[in-house]
C-alpha cells in the first residue's frame, strides 16, 4: 500500500518518536514536535505510538491512497476533507482506494498529524524514520515531501496487538491550541550570568512568539534582558551572552545579545556559543510545538521536583488515550 | 603555557530541565578542560548506565541526556561526580585516538565568492576573510596565516551544532593560538566543507547553510556521508569524533580536483594513523610533541 502525494503542503515531513543517541555528533532527536497529538493520531488509526506519521505545518498535503485505508487526523484544528466532503478530526476515517484527502486552513496552532494504519514505512535510519532535513537523514529521502512522492505504508497490526480500539477521542482528552500559554521552565545552566533583574524579566514578562519558529527553535519578542558585564573567558566570544561553545539542552532558552529569547526544539542545533539560562520542562515541550506565531507566552519557573511531577502527570494522561 | 595538566577544580553541575545534566568543567577553553570533558565522557560511556541516552562532550563542558523515569537525577549526578573524581585522580592523562590528514584548498573560489556576497557589515568590508584574519593576528599576509593554520595539528574538541560538524582547537600554547572574531552578523549561506574559524576554534561545515565563522578554504573530501558510499563511512555516516587530531594539508586546485574525482569514484580514503594523545606531553613541549604526532601520520 502507498500514499500518493498530489500536493505536498508547506513543510510536510515524516516523523515518529525520534532518534535519541546521536546528539553527541550533532544529529538531533527529531520526532513529532507535538508528540501527544501524533500519538493520538496513531491511536485513532489503530497503530502503536511508534508508527511514523505525517507532520503537517500550516498548509497540509493533498493525497490519495492506492488501496482502502484507515487514517486519522489529530493536532491543530483544521478542516479535513475526503473527496471534498468534510470529515471529522480526532476520529478514525475509512478511505476507499483513490479517495482524495485534503485540508482547509488552520484555525489555530501550527501542526497537525496524519496517521495511516500500518504507519509510513520509510527506511529506519539510525533507529528512526524521522526526517532531519538539514542533514538529509531519515524520512522520505531526507526531505520535506514533494508532489509526486509515493510513500510506502506498512502492514496493519493484527487487532489487539497494541493498536487501540478507540475510534474517536472525546474533547476532554484533546490538547487545546490557545493564544495564551504558560510554559514551565527550570532556571539553571548559565542563569547566573544574567542580572537579577534580567532573570526576573525573563520569568515575568509576556513574550510573543515571532514567525521565526520551526522544528529547530522558536524565537520570542519582548523586553530586553540584561546580562552581567564581565571580562570574557578565553575562547568565549566577546558578548556577555557568549560562552565557550557547549552542548545545548533541548528546550533550553538562550538570549543572544539580550534580545529575543530562542527556545530550542526537537531538531535543535546540538551546541553553540550562547549561554542558556533556563530549560522548558519535558511535559511542556508539546505546548511550544502547538503555539502559533503571535501566541502570548509566559515562562514560569518551577523546581526539578515539580518538573518530574508534571512529567509523571503527563505520562498518566498519555496512557489514558490507550485505555 | 598557563594550562595545568589536570583540571583539578570541581566542575559546576546544573540541570537543563528534567532530561539534561550539564557539567561545566571550566569557563575558559583549554586543552586540559577539553581533555577532562572527553575523558569523563569515555568513562561514563563505559559505565553503560540504563537511562542515559546521550553523552555529549563539548569544548569545556559535558552534556548528558537521561530518562528520569529510569535513572533518577540524583543518582545520575552521583555517578557523574564519581567519574569526574576518577579522571582527576588518574595518574595518566592519555586518550586513545587517531591523527587524520585533511586536504584543504585554501583561498578557494567557492568560499571567496560566498564571502564576497556577505561583505556588507563585515569587519573588513573591502577585503577577504583571510585578509581580516591575517591582520587580526598581526601577520604579514594571508599566506602567512594559511601557513600557521596548517603547520600544527588541531584537536577535535567537540562535534555538533549540525550533523558531524567538528570544532577544533589548535594544539599550541595559548599565545600562539590563531584568534579571529566571528562575523558581526551571521551569513545565510556557507558552502558545505568550508573551513571556518570563530574565536579560537576552527570548524569544517558539514552541510551547506547558515554560519558565522570566517571562511578560509574548502576541504576536498566529505566529512558527512548519509549515503555511506565511501569506505571511511561504512560504519557510520559521520567521520569525526571528539578527540580526533587533525592535520590540515594545503592543496592546490589540481589536487583538489583529483581528490574530488576519487570521491566521485567512491575510492577516496583519508590518510590516518592511530595515536595515543598524552595531555601532559602536549602541554610541556607542544612543538616537540606535535612533531612526534605528525610523524605518526607518516608511519613512523
Amino acid at each position: 500500500m502507498a500514499i500518493n502525494i498530489l500536493e505536498p503542503g508547506l513543510a510536510t515531513t515524516v516523523q515518529d518518536q525520534g532518534r535519541p543517541g546521536y546528539y553527541n555528533v550533532g544529529i538531533p532527536q527529531g520526532g513529532a514536535m507535538d508528540s501527544l497529538s501524533a500519538e493520538m493520531a496513531n491511536a485513532l488509526a489503530g497503530n502503536t505510538a511508534a508508527e511514523a506519521v505525517l507532520e503537517c505545518t500550516y498548509l497540509g498535503p493533498k493525497f490519495t491512497t492506492d488501496t482502502d485505508a484507515v487514517i486519522a487526523v489529530a493536532g491543530a484544528p483544521v478542516d479535513v476533507k475526503v473527496n471534498g466532503e468534510p470529515r471529522p478530526q480526532w476520529s478514525r476515517l475509512e478511505l476507499a482506494a483513490g479517495d482524495e484527502v485534503s485540508f482547509g486552513m488552520l484555525r489555530g496552532g501550527t501542526r497537525y498529524y496524519v496517521a495511516v494504519q500500518g504507519g509510513i514505512d520509510v527506511p529506519v535510519v539510525l533507529g528512526s524514520r524521522s526526517t532531519y532535513t538539514l542533514g538529509a537523514v531519515g524520512g522520505f529521502e531526507g526531505r520535506a515531501l514533494k508532489a509526486g512522492d509515493v510513500l510506502p505504508v506498512g502492514t496493519a497490526l493484527d487487532v489487539g496487538t497494541g493498536g487501540a480500539e478507540r475510534t474517536e477521542l472525546e474533547e476532554a482528552l484533546r490538547p487545546s491550541f490557545d493564544k495564551e500559554v504558560t510554559v514551565r521552565v527550570l532556571p539553571g545552566l548559565y542563569d547566573h550570568r544574567l542580572t537579577e533583574e534580567g532573570l526576573n524579566t525573563l520569568l515575568s514578562a509576556t513574550w510573543t512568539l515571532t514567525p521565526v519558529a520551526d522544528r529547530t527553535g522558536l524565537r520570542y519578542s519582548g523586553p530586553d534582558i540584561v546580562w552581567k558585564p564581565r571580562v570574557q573567558p578565553f575562547g568565549a566570544g566577546s558578548d556577555p551572552s557568549n560562552i565557550v561553545d557547549a552542548g545545548y539542552a533541548v528546550g533550553s532558552i538562550q538570549i543572544p545579545g539580550g534580545k529575543e529569547p530562542i527556545v530550542l526544539h526537537r531538531d535543535a542545533v546540538s551546541g553553540g556559543g550562547y549561554a542558556m539560562v533556563a530549560t522548558v520542562i519535558s511535559a511542556d515541550m508539546d505546548l511550544l510545538a502547538r503555539s502559533a506565531p503571535g501566541t502570548k507566552t509566559s515562562f514560569r519557573a518551577v523546581t526539578l521536583e515539580e518538573a518530574l511531577a508534571a512529567r509523571a502527570e503527563g505520562r498518566k494522561a498519555r496512557s489514558s488515550i490507550w485505555g | 603555557m598557563t594550562d595545568t595538566a589536570v583540571q583539578r577544580t570541581d566542575a559546576r553541575y546544573t540541570w537543563g530541565g528534567d532530561e539534561f545534566l550539564f557539567v561545566e568543567i571550566a569557563e575558559a577553553m583549554s586543552l586540559a578542560a577539553n581533555y577532562k570533558a572527553n575523558a569523563m565522557a569515555a568513562l561514563l560511556t563505559a559505565r553503560s548506565l540504563p537511562g542515559v541516552t546521550d553523552i555529549c562532550p563539548a569544548n569545556a563542558s559535558l552534556l548528558i541526556r537521561f530518562n528520569p523515569d529510569i535513572l533518577p537525577p540524583d543518582r545520575l549526578q552521583t555517578e557523574v561526580r564519581a567519574v569526574e573524581d576518577e579522571v582527576a585522580h588518574s595518574s595518566h592523562q592519555t586518550l586513545d585516538t587517531r591523527i587524520i590528514e585533511v586536504p584543504v584548498w585554501y583561498d578557494d573560489p567557492y568560499t571567496r565568492e560566498t564571502g564576497a556576497r556577505f561583505r556588507k557589515g563585515h569587519q573588513r568590508p573591502d577585503g577577504t576573510d583571510l585578509d581580516f584574519a591575517a591582520e587580526e593576528n598581526g601577520l604579514d599576509s594571508p599566506a602567512e596565516f594559511i601557513r600557521r593554520h596548517h603547520e600544527s595539528p588541531w584537536l577535535v574538541s567537540m562535534v555538533g551544532f549540525v550533523a558531524g560538524l567538528p570544532f577544533m582547537f589548535q594544539i599550541v600554547p595559548q599565545e600562539d593560538q590563531l584568534e579571529v572574531p566571528k562575523y558581526l552578523s551571521p551569513r545565510t549561506d556557507t558552502p558545505a566543507l568550508t573551513v571556518g574559524h570563530g574565536g579560537c576554534f576552527a570548524c569544517i561545515y558539514s552541510v551547506r547553510g547558515a554560519g558565522g565563522y570566517q571562511m578560509f578554504g574548502i576541504a576536498a573530501a566529505p566529512i558527512f556521508d548519509p549515503a555511506q558510499r565511501l569506505a571511511d563511512f561504512r560504519d557510520f555516516m559521520i567521520f569525526f569524533r571528539p578527540g580526533d587530531i587533525v592535520k590540515f594539508r594545503s592543496v592546490e586546485e589540481a589536487e583538489y580536483r583529483d581528490i574530488q574525482a576519487q570521491v566521485d569514484a567512491g575510492t577516496y580514503t583519508y590518510r590516518q594513523a592511530p595515536v595515543v594523545f598524552d595531555l601532559q606531553r602536549a602541554l610541556d613541549d607542544p612543538a616537540a610533541y606535535n612533531r612526534e604526532l605528525l610523524e605518526r601520520l607518516d608511519g613512523h
